[in-house]
């Protein structure tokens, strides 16, 4: 019993210790500029909205906010319908240059995207995608696709071959296997693989702001622009700051049940 | 499971070949093709083989901002790791608790970058900070933008808060996993604490930390937009990690053959590094 408690302890502290941060930028996002600057204190003395306000009237804001939510939803979309089937052939058929083909899928996972900055920005200029949310999302399939290969790979090899065959001699054909049959029984597999590509997405800002300028800048890019002559606007920065958490709670919390198992990718 | 052999597979693969083949082989084309040559302009472009591969590797900046990635991997594996498995241990075992638990422990990892750059910015100032306020309360003259040391720590800590929930929610994930039978045997056999660690859990996590430490080393080692917005990569340049040396070569100074060749060698070592992690993963998976 003391074993417990003094895990249940430990736990909350690191817990605590996490979230302080998160706090900090929380409680500044209440406060006026004066009260962040005047002096330290550990909540708003004076709460206003004011900083949200900014946001939610300003087009120029709140558009940040869209275009990321856009071309994150068009990876995740994009991610899943190539990773699928591409994750079931790897997981049942041995063929041609299958490892090899692994191997440099997930190299790509590993490149870092600075190596891809000055390419990226010349390929998707030359054909004319520039500055569109389409342009965000193929980029970011990048590192999201050989993720979700991976682990989606994971959770497939846990489903006995049996199914497939059962399947056939039902007189299923495969599309109707695959999407009748097979995918409700990885739906778990299918949750955490979106969950992992929207927030590789979401998070990444170096492709996303050197891939746009004006009508699909991410809410990242905008941000900076808290910095103006009159030195930074800290509190519309905080709010700003902790808008961009909200969705990534949203998106946890209707893949809670899944998460446990998710995370260890399908191989445990 | 055996594997069927079938060519025909190579269909469902299709897709995402071509669009990897797209979104990497095209742009790393163009990396080779600017790493072997010198370009003045438009149309006037010379072909001067390994030259900018002897010269980046000469260059000291760049062995220097190395060293510092690699001492900075390091670290973050050193401390992230066992810390993340600690924290795993302590994790309540299920129910709602358990949930909790998860969600508030998974809060940092879907803070964008730059957005965990400027909290650390604003958390560790000494003026309007807790943390920086706090530590300058305590006597210790802390400045994060002025010293070197400082700003290290500020780094390092803040990659520490940011990444170390992934390794303990990965850990977390391996250990629920263990048959509950394990555990009654292991009390039968009247097993210490730490028996039970080193002989039940730690062997049954070896598949989790595999892919928890190459999924840090590859991160750490690609660190840009977090350091960069909390320090720029000072005082001086003693937080100036490898990406952003790179990025400072090719958008900054526009130097493109040098860029591209910094950017091969430095793919290179991602994978070659990466290549061996991942062989160890096959075996792992092979040996169960």
């Amino acid at each position: 019993m003391r074993q417990t408690r003094s895990k249940n302890v430990g736990i909350t502290l690191f817990i605590l210790l996490l979230l302080t941060p998160v706090y900090w930028l929380l409680n500044m996002s209440f406060k006026t500029n004066q009260e962040i600057l005047g002096g330290l204190t550990l909540w708003p003395q004076t709460f206003t909205f004011d900083n949200y306000a900014v946001i939610f009237t300003d087009p120029s804001w709140y558009n940040g906010y869209l275009n990321s939510m856009l071309y994150v939803s068009i990876n995740v979309v994009i991610t899943l319908s190539v990773a699928l089937p591409a994750a079931y052939a790897f997981s049942r058929y041995k063929f041609l240059g299958d490892k090899h083909l692994f191997f440099w899928l997930l190299s790509n996972r590993m490149a870092p995207p600075a190596v891809f900055l000055l390419p990226f920005f010349q390929l998707y200029s030359s054909i004319g995608l520039f500055d569109t949310h389409i342009a965000v999302a193929l980029a970011h399939c990048l590192f999201n696709v050989p993720l979700a290969v991976w682990i989606l790979e994971g959770f497939m090899k846990g489903v006995p071959r049996e199914y497939d065959e059962m399947a056939y001699i039902d007189g299923y054909s495969f599309p109707r296997f695959f999407i009748k049959v097979f995918l409700p029984m990885i739906r778990s597999g299918i949750g955490v693989t979106a969950f992992f590509a929207f927030m590789f997405s979401w998070v990444e800002l170096l492709l996303a702001r050197t891939l746009t300028s004006v009508d699909a800048q991410p809410i990242g890019a905008i941000m900076t622009r808290t910095i103006g002559a009159s030195g930074i606007d800290w509190g519309v920065l905080a709010a700003a700051g902790v808008l961009t958490i909200v969705p990534g709670l949203l998106v946890i919390w209707f893949v809670r049940n899944h998460v446990a198992k998710g995370f260890a990718l399908g191989r445990v | 499971m055996d594997k069927i052999p079938d060519n025909r597979a190579w269909w469902l693969v299709l897709p995402v070949f071509l669009l990897v083949a797209f979104s990497a082989l095209i742009p790393l084309m163009t990396v080779v093709n600017y790493s072997v040559q010198d370009i003045f302009g438009p149309g006037q472009a010379y072909y001067v083989g390994a030259e900018w591969f002897k010269e980046v590797l000469a260059d000291e900046r760049l062995q220097d901002s190395l060293i510092r990635q690699f001492v900075f991997s390091g670290f973050v594996l050193l401390i992230q790791i066992p810390l993340g498995i600690g924290v795993a241990l302590m994790m309540p075992k299920s129910g709602i608790k358990g949930s909790l638990c998860l969600i508030l422990i998974a809060i940092p990892l879907l803070i964008p970058w730059n957005v965990v750059g400027t909290i650390w910015q604003i958390f560790a100032r000494g003026d309007i900070g807790l943390f920086g306020w706090g530590i300058n309360q305590l006597g210790i003259d802390y400045n994060y933008t002025g010293d070197t040391l400082d700003a290290w720590l500020t780094v390092l800590l803040m990659d520490v808060w940011h990444w170390t929930p992934l390794v303990a929610l990965l850990c977390y994930s391996g250990l629920r996993a263990i048959p509950e039978a394990f555990y009654q045997a292991a009390e039968i056999d009247r097993a210490s604490k730490w028996a039970v660690f080193r002989y039940i859990q730690l062997p049954r996590l070896k598949s989790v930390l595999i892919i928890a430490v190459l999924l840090r080393f590859m991160d750490s080692f690609m660190i840009y937009i977090e350091p960069f917005v909390l320090t720029g990569g000072g005082p001086g340049s003693s937080t100036t990690f490898l990406s952003q040396t790179l990025t400072t070569m090719a958008i900054g100074q526009f130097d493109l053959g040098r860029a591209a060749a910094f950017s091969l060698i430095y793919f290179l070592i991602v994978l070659l590094i990466s290549w061996l992690f991942f062989t160890a993963i096959t075996h792992a998976d092979k040996e169960k």
